[in-house]
């Protein structure tokens, strides 16, 4: 057994805050000239930073307790009025944690050669980012959750405005006024429940909610204004449109970002504030959850089909898989609510993983375009094993995380109502549909162009980035146990504690 | 102490005794120095503001001069804010004219003069200092806007700021006489005793017009005419003075009239504030997205967030007021670290950078100060977690607190408005390449933007906890609650 370190929870959340500051510092100390040697500084400098972080949330998996529903490694200080600064994690946040720790020294590996200026910027936003999207998970304290969940727009916003593509500025303002708007309805409920309940721990309130519910009308506001938050985040039908440009223009690291986390805030919201707080108005909204999510499931496939930019058809179908995610939300079953988390997990390693392949050819020759690729596979073999391997993920094969994700969603949302999972099931085609015809015209056929024979295979860096995620998604995809033994203490009590105020 | 207990008011208002003698003992000293003077005269105002600032701190509290000067913890809370504010205003001041070669030691004893005013309306307890102190403000900013008189459009803010300044001074004073003429009192308290009963149409018209004057003041939509003008034409100094101080001044005494003298009759000026509190955050957040000028663009801004203080205010609660007092201070602190950082920015050839457009590229030339105006443009824009957000954050909270929560929710929509126009700045630092050539920047104005930086983040971490206790506290027994 590992020594318990105080604070644990505090250090991991704020050790890359931590690193940013040491970039910041060595650069200010150095002289103008020394631009090759600060870049290479602040790139090793991340690369420790997230690392150590990595191995600090591994002792923080260990010491987890997996058979305990409440929070853990709680920290709680008095701060000012009514707001404390409270962290602790459950069954359901550390997993959130430990994918962002585990994507973070990828994305920073990633950018090692294709990030070419204000590399230290770069690094710094990217170690910004991670505290943020950390605090998020760990905080207990509703006004801290609001400013990690908030502040995060901040460096996103940065990244994709200054190391994206062409159109990367109008991509930077929708995404910010886009989340920001969404986010200052939850404001205003979260003041609400502030004044009406006293308190602003998250604990605390699920507490009070419990006990005394609110009418069905109050509920119904603040519900909303909490779904109109998190469904931008997430992103749900119809207002994803934020999340194409935002990917397409983004850094590859950027893209990573958002898919593989930024997208959970909005499950994680959901699942932490709407159904426990607010259940009758849950249920009551269930239904148009559910109409969403499969529209969102059926509708965005279709869409990705006929893109012909790479990076936009992966973010539609990130649109796609994340409409399970809600339908197993809103299922409100232990079912339905594991799977969702599974596939969260499971979809930040898969499209993550995804938006690295693709960023290994845009590396290569500077184009999105499905177009201008095919017949990869006779040129890059070991490549077109990761990326066939990370498609078949995506499209749900048996053997790999996504499978497990979608069966235990659709398991869950079958509980709720036959037509849901009935529709959902033919998500699961049209994704094969997409994802194969991509595969087909990229990598399958003869190579049509010659410029596609400059550039060798992958190389041992990017082989490297991969090994991880391979594993991971094989590991979850065959022993789901990994997962469920951590969440199911904790969904259990939120389950339990739901069907009980809807009298189910 | 004889003389104190010959005069015992004079322990309560020693803060205003102490400003405007040292006022007029430094205009003495000054006209015998001369211009060259103004160093160690400004060393004597600033002097003379924290003296004073102390003595707010420890002068006891209580009403006197007969009701009309009252002394409370919302007035000793407002005036250590503004006469520190008042301080680092000063130091701007120096710096700037210093380096136009224009000293005039008239500089710090308006800024003092003015100040003095700001005190007597946050202490104010009956329409007579109501508009004494009001204009005593008002006719030093006048001057202080046009003080760059060799200045066509210094001379016009001034000219412009003083008659429409004066026309408000007119509505103000008709609805005060209004007010006497049918409660029968210049005492607020005594106006509340014959409200409570007798709210006849007279009244109503009087509170209105006061109401009207008072949001000229603080350039309430649709009184805001003036502000762009006067922001882009008067001295920076002073538009970093007249930006903050003095709205935060007239707000309370706003809040004063308000909750002292028609404390009964809120339903009658709550639907006023909240007309006024919509359009101000409407006409700031829709008015800002077109301006080149960036001292347009944060008389823009401070629009919509006077539409936010108005909302405070309209809460009519006690914890409305608290919400007012540290609305302002974090309020002040972004808009003299926004002005300051504009003072720092110059170019090559001395030229000061007053352009939107001009600050591109600015991330790549001087990062430090980059940095810092984008902590303070986000903190203005209200995001986490910055000083600008708390502050929404207790205007919000006691907006809804108050229940007026839809209207809480337009501001916060509202804000979304404002949000591009400081992200059009962040864009333009961050993304764009360079178009002027920056300048060395000027050591106080340098320093003042980075210590307002830190103060919106991490300062204010541990300015809320004792911030929050001290506004608490000011506010117990405030007006007639």
């Amino acid at each position: 057994m590992l020594p318990a370190i105080p604070n644990l929870l505090s250090i991991v959340t704020f050790a890359p805050l931590f690193g940013a500051a040491v970039i910041m510092i060595l650069r200010a100390l150095s002289r103008r000239d020394d631009e090759a040697v600060i870049s290479r500084n602040a790139k090793w400098i991340s690369l420790w930073t997230t690392l150590v972080t990595l191995a600090l949330s591994v002792v923080l998996l260990l010491q987890f307790d997996g058979h305990n529903p409440g929070y853990q490694f709680v920290e709680h200080y008095q701060w000012f009025g009514p707001i404390s600064y409270h962290m602790g994690v459950d069954g359901i946040s550390i997993l959130f944690v430990a994918l962002t720790v585990f994507l973070m020294p990828l994305c920073i590996a990633a950018s090692w050669t294709s990030i070419s200026h204000r590399v230290t910027e770069y690094m710094v936003a990217f170690l910004l980012l991670e505290t943020l999207v950390i605090g998020v998970f760990t905080s207990l304290d509703i006004f801290l959750f609001y400013i990690f969940f908030e502040g995060g727009l901040v460096p996103m916003f940065l990244i994709i405005g200054i190391w994206g593509g062409k159109d990367r500025v109008y991509a930077a303002y929708k995404f910010f006024l886009y989340t920001l708007l969404g986010s200052v309805l939850m404001l205003a409920a979260m003041l609400y429940l502030v004044t009406t309940l006293g308190t602003a721990s998250i604990p605390e309130m699920t507490r009070l909610l419990t006990e005394r519910p609110f009418g069905l009308d109050v509920q119904g506001f603040l519900w909303f204004a909490f779904f109109a938050s998190f469904a931008v985040k997430m992103p749900m039908w119809p207002v994803h449109t934020w999340l194409p440009d935002a990917h397409v223009q983004a850094p590859t690291a950027g893209s990573v970002m958002l898919a593989g986390i930024l997208l959970k805030l909005g499950g994680y919201g959901f699942i932490r504030f709407n159904l426990p707080m607010f259940p009758d108005a849950s249920e009551m909204f269930a239904p148009l959850v559910m109409a969403l999510s499969v529209i969102a499931v059926v509708y965005t496939s279709l869409v990705a089909f006929r893109q012909t930019d790479i990076k936009k058809l992966i973010a539609y179908s990130s649109v796609a898989h994340m409409g399970f995610v809600t339908m197993g939300i809103f299922a409100g079953n232990a079912l339905g609510v594991q799977g969702a988390i599974y596939q969260m997990i499971s979809h930040g390693l898969i499209s993550g993983a995804l938006f690295l392949c693709v960023g290994v050819i845009y590396d290569r020759w500077h184009t999105r375009e499905i177009a201008f690729y095919g017949g990869l596979t006779k040129l890059m073999p070991h490549f077109a094993f990761v990326f066939l391997l990370f498609t078949m993920a995506n499209v749900g094969l048996p053997g790999t995380s996504g499978f497990v994700g979608e069966i235990t969603t659709m398991a869950g949302a079958y509980d709720w109502g036959t037509w849901v999972a009935l529709v959902a099931a033919s998500g699961v085609i049209f994704s094969a549909v997409y994802a194969l015809t991509l595969y087909k015209r990229v990598m399958f056929g003869v190579v049509t162009n010659d410029e596609l024979k400059k550039y060798p295979d992958i190389n041992l860096r990017e082989i490297a980035i991969f090994t991880p995620l391979i594993i991971g998604t094989i590991l979850l995809g065959v022993y789901p146990a990994f997962v469920f033994d951590f969440t199911t203490a904790s969904v259990d009590g939120l389950v339990n504690a739901y069907q009980a105020a809807i009298g189910g | 102490m004889d003389f104190a207990m010959d005069f015992p008011a004079l322990n309560e208002a020693l803060p205003e005794t102490i400003l405007g003698l040292s006022a007029l003992f430094i205009l003495v000293f000054g006209s015998f120095r001369g211009d060259k003077g103004m160093t160690s005269i400004s060393a004597l105002c600033g002097a003379a503001l924290i003296g004073a600032a102390f003595a707010a701190a420890w002068s006891p509290l209580g009403i006197v001069f007969s009701g009309s000067f009252v002394s409370d913890g919302v007035s000793v809370f407002a005036k250590v804010a503004m006469y520190i504010a008042a301080a680092f205003v000063i130091v701007l001041g120096q710096g700037y004219f210093d380096r136009l070669n224009s000293r005039r030691f008239e500089f710090p004893i308006l800024v003092l003069l003015a100040t003095l005013g700001m005190s007597v309306m946050v202490s104010a307890g009956d329409l007579i200092s109501l508009y004494v102190g009001l204009e005593l403000q008002s006719l030093a900013l006048y001057v202080l806007a046009a003080f760059r008189r060799d200045d066509a459009k210094s001379s016009e803010a001034g000219l412009k700021y003083f008659v429409l300044g004066a026309l408000a001074s007119g509505l103000l004073l008709y609805g005060a006489s209004l007010v006497y003429g049918f409660a029968g009192s210049m005492n607020f308290v005594e106006i509340a005793k014959s409200a409570e009963t007798n709210m006849n149409v007279g009244l109503i018209f009087g509170l209105v017009f006061v109401i009207s004057g008072l949001a000229f003041k603080v350039s309430a939509a649709p009184f805001h005419m003036w502000t762009p003008d006067v922001y882009e034409g008067a001295p920076t100094p002073v538009v970093a003075f007249a930006a903050g101080a003095p709205k935060f001044a007239a707000m309370v005494l706003l809040a004063r009239v308000l909750e002292t003298a028609f404390i009964h009759n809120i339903d009658q000026w709550r639907q006023v504030l909240l007309v006024l509190s919509v359009l101000s955050f409407v006409v700031g957040g829709l008015g800002g997205l077109m301006q080149k000028d960036f001292k347009r663009l944060l008389a823009y801004s401070s629009i919509s967030n006077m539409g936010y203080a108005l909302l405070a205010v309209a809460a009519g609660t006690v914890v409305g007021i608290q919400a007012l007092l540290m609305f302002f201070v974090l309020y002040m602190v972004d808009t003299l670290g926004l002005f300051a950082a504009q003072m720092s920015l110059n170019r090559k050839d001395g030229e000061s950078i007053t352009r939107i457009d001009q600050f591109a590229g600015l991330a790549k030339v001087n990062m430090p100060m980059a940095i810092a105006i984008t902590m303070l443009a986000l903190s203005v824009l209200g995001m986490p977690p910055f000083g600008g957000f708390w502050s929404k954050y207790f205007v919000f909270g006691a907006a809804i607190a108050g229940g007026l929560w839809w209207f809480a929710a337009a501001g916060l929509v509202a804000s979304v408005i404002a949000a591009f126009y400081y992200l059009r700045l962040i864009k333009l630092m961050w993304f764009d390449a360079p178009v002027v050539d920056f300048g060395k920047a000027p050591a106080e104005a340098k320093w003042i933007a980075f210590t307002s930086a830190a103060f919106s983040f991490p300062g204010v971490i541990v300015f809320l906890i004792f911030g929050f206790g001290l506004a608490a506290n000011a506010v117990i027994g405030f007006g007639g609650q």
